[in-house]
């Protein structure tokens, strides 16, 4: 199958229609689609919806916060997986090649540690990815040797394994029965318990940092071109890596503070989205945001469902992603496609 | 009108390649650089083209400090194919040479109908466009050479830079490479290329600058500067001269 934009985003769009569909479908409280409609209509238009007032809480105050940020988290995750391999030239790269995650986690087990509220975890854990990469890319912009973006990676890899030092002292330190638990099931990634509130320090920095990206993505396919050359073609490549740095490191922060880590989306989704549409990343991206999402939602709803307790997230990426990305290899068209 | 070097240094912040390079290329001028492996030439080629700092002596374009230029300034007058690689990822031919119209969009612009217009009608004038849809990843080394002229011609600059354009290819693409040259500078604009083969500045290039560890070891038009002395000069081998009826010259190493 060649790449194709139309029919590549058709599938893409009827995968994440799927995905919601199911996702409500689901569980204790199954929604049908005929109610989800009525109630999304009620919302916009202001009449009753006319169905039990149970149903309208689980819609609005249990399963729709948890879908979207599902959504949220995976388009985030997936746009930063796309915009880090295309800048750093590697289709292996996830969005935590410069310690957004460990930062992240880093700050959680520190928040979990000092027993914070769950806002402040969070807090630290947003605070954690962005030092972290900030971090990276001080130190890498001193080193003047060699080509800019290995340096940067190389940075990335050293100052990420400091980061996993920092995790393991951290949990060797916390309390066994309360506190090294929370950290675990953190680590694991999550998005149980998730309501309104939490939404909204997730929806700022996503929007903000996918849409900086998505206004770059023109600029992404030079970018992906070896440092001298996207330089000769004129591009600023400095501040053009600079700002689709922050804007990933933004957008990737802000989900695992969310939901913890979840490895494998920001990884294998954009090989997905290259399958459907091709490489060029002004396709690429917006396809990839939507199959994200669609594919964290997905893999929530197993985690709802699957077992009489809720299984983590990033159990289930990995146990999907890792023979998913086997089967891609042994099946793309001609290498990195 | 002119890319004009004198007393330039060039190299790395830590080590000077190079020094006390003069030389001037007009548009419409095709001018050849030689010299031996590690002599310092795509060194040099990358200092021409600004991506590389000037270590001294001036650089100037059109009689402006080339340094005070803007990359996309640089990048509408300076064209640079360098030598073909496979790329990371499978962009379409026509999303690569889409790639060369970068300096002349604005930064989220997507590509405007007429920046498709030149990239297309630069394949067409490379005969190409045929590859417009394949896979960069899936043509063969000749074809993404011309892919990469093409890309450097959607820059529609004046001058351009060329890193040992014929090094891959077989000896109907060197021919088509070029041809290619010659009549770009039959159209104005100023070539300047790297090669390993004098034969190719001697039918090709007007002038010729030979260059060893990073000196100017001579330069000048190319038929008087290309002979068997100063090509063992440069090369340190023994060279033979071909001469058929005509008078027309090749020569062999060793």
């Amino acid at each position: 199958m060649r790449p194709s934009l139309l029919r590549g985003n058709a599938i893409a769009l009827a995968l994440l229609g799927l995905a919601i569909l199911l996702a409500f479908g689901l569980g204790r409280f199954p929604v049908a689609p005929g109610d989800l409609a009525r109630i999304l209509w009620s919302g916009v238009s202001g009449q009753p919806s006319e169905l039990s007032p149970q149903i309208e809480t689980v819609i609005w105050n249990i399963r729709g916060p948890r879908v979207l940020a599902a959504l949220l988290c995976g388009a985030a995750l997936a746009v930063a997986g796309t915009a880090f391999q295309g800048l750093f030239r590697n289709p292996l790269v996830s969005p935590d090649i410069l310690g957004a995650s460990s930062g992240a986690a880093l700050g959680a087990v520190l928040g979990i540690y000092l027993s914070l509220g769950i806002f402040a975890i969070q807090l630290a854990a947003f605070a954690g990815g962005l030092l972290a990469v900030g971090a990276v890319y001080a130190v890498g912009s001193t080193i003047r040797r060699g080509d800019p973006v290995l340096v940067l990676v190389l940075t990335g890899v050293v100052i990420g394994s400091l980061l996993g030092a920092g995790i393991g002292l951290v949990k060797y330190w916390a309390d066994p029965y309360n506190q090294l638990p929370a950290m675990t099931f953190w680590l694991l990634g999550s998005l149980a318990g998730t309501d309104r509130s939490d939404l909204v320090p997730l929806l700022g920095p996503v929007l903000a940092g996918s849409a900086v990206l998505m206004a770059l993505r023109w600029r992404m396919n030079a970018m992906s071109l070896p440092e001298e050359e996207a330089r000769a073609l004129g591009l600023r490549t400095g501040p053009l890596r600079l700002a689709i740095v922050a804007a990933a490191t933004l957008v990737t922060a802000a989900s695992v503070a969310a939901a913890g880590i979840i490895g494998w989306v920001g990884l294998v989704v954009p090989h997905l989205a290259r399958f459907l549409v091709g490489p060029d990343f002004s396709r690429l991206l917006p396809t990839a945001a939507v199959l994200g999402g669609g594919y964290l939602l997905v893999i929530d709803t197993l985690a709802r469902t699957a077992g009489p307790v809720e299984t983590p997230l990033g159990i289930l990426t990995a146990v999907i992603g890792t023979p998913f990305f086997i089967w891609l290899l042994a099946s793309a068209r001609g290498g990195w496609s | 009108m002119s890319l004009t070097a004198s007393a330039l240094a060039y190299g790395y912040r830590e080590r000077v390649i190079g020094r006390d390079i003069a030389l001037s290329l007009g548009r419409g001028e095709v001018l050849a650089l030689l010299g031996p492996n590690g002599s310092g030439k795509t060194t040099l080629l990358k200092t021409l083209l600004g991506l590389l700092p000037a270590r001294g002596g001036t650089l100037e374009l059109e009689n402006r400090p080339l340094a005070a230029l803007s990359p996309p300034e640089r990048a509408r007058s300076l064209g640079y194919v360098p030598q073909a690689h496979a790329g990371t990822f499978a962009f379409t031919v026509e999303a690569v040479v889409l790639m060369g119209r970068s300096a002349h969009a604005g930064l989220f612009a997507a590509p405007s109908a007429r920046d498709h217009a030149v990239a297309s009608a630069m394949l067409e004038r490379l005969g190409i466009a045929r590859l417009a849809q394949r896979p960069y990843t899936e043509i063969s080394g000749g074809e993404r050479q011309l892919v990469l002229i093409a890309r450097a011609l959607a820059q529609e600059p004046a001058y351009i830079v060329l890193d040992e354009p014929t090094a891959s290819l077989d000896f109907g693409n060197q021919g088509r490479v070029m041809q290619e040259i010659r009549r770009l500078a039959a159209e104005g604009l100023g070539v300047l290329f790297t090669t390993h083969d004098p034969n190719q500045a001697l039918r090709h290039a007007d002038r010729v600058m030979m260059i060893r560890d990073g000196q100017a070891i001579a330069s000048g038009p190319a038929a008087e500067l290309l002979t068997p002395q100063r090509l063992r000069q440069l090369y340190g081998v023994e060279i033979a001269t071909i001469r058929d009826a005509a008078g027309q010259v090749a020569f062999l190493p060793g």
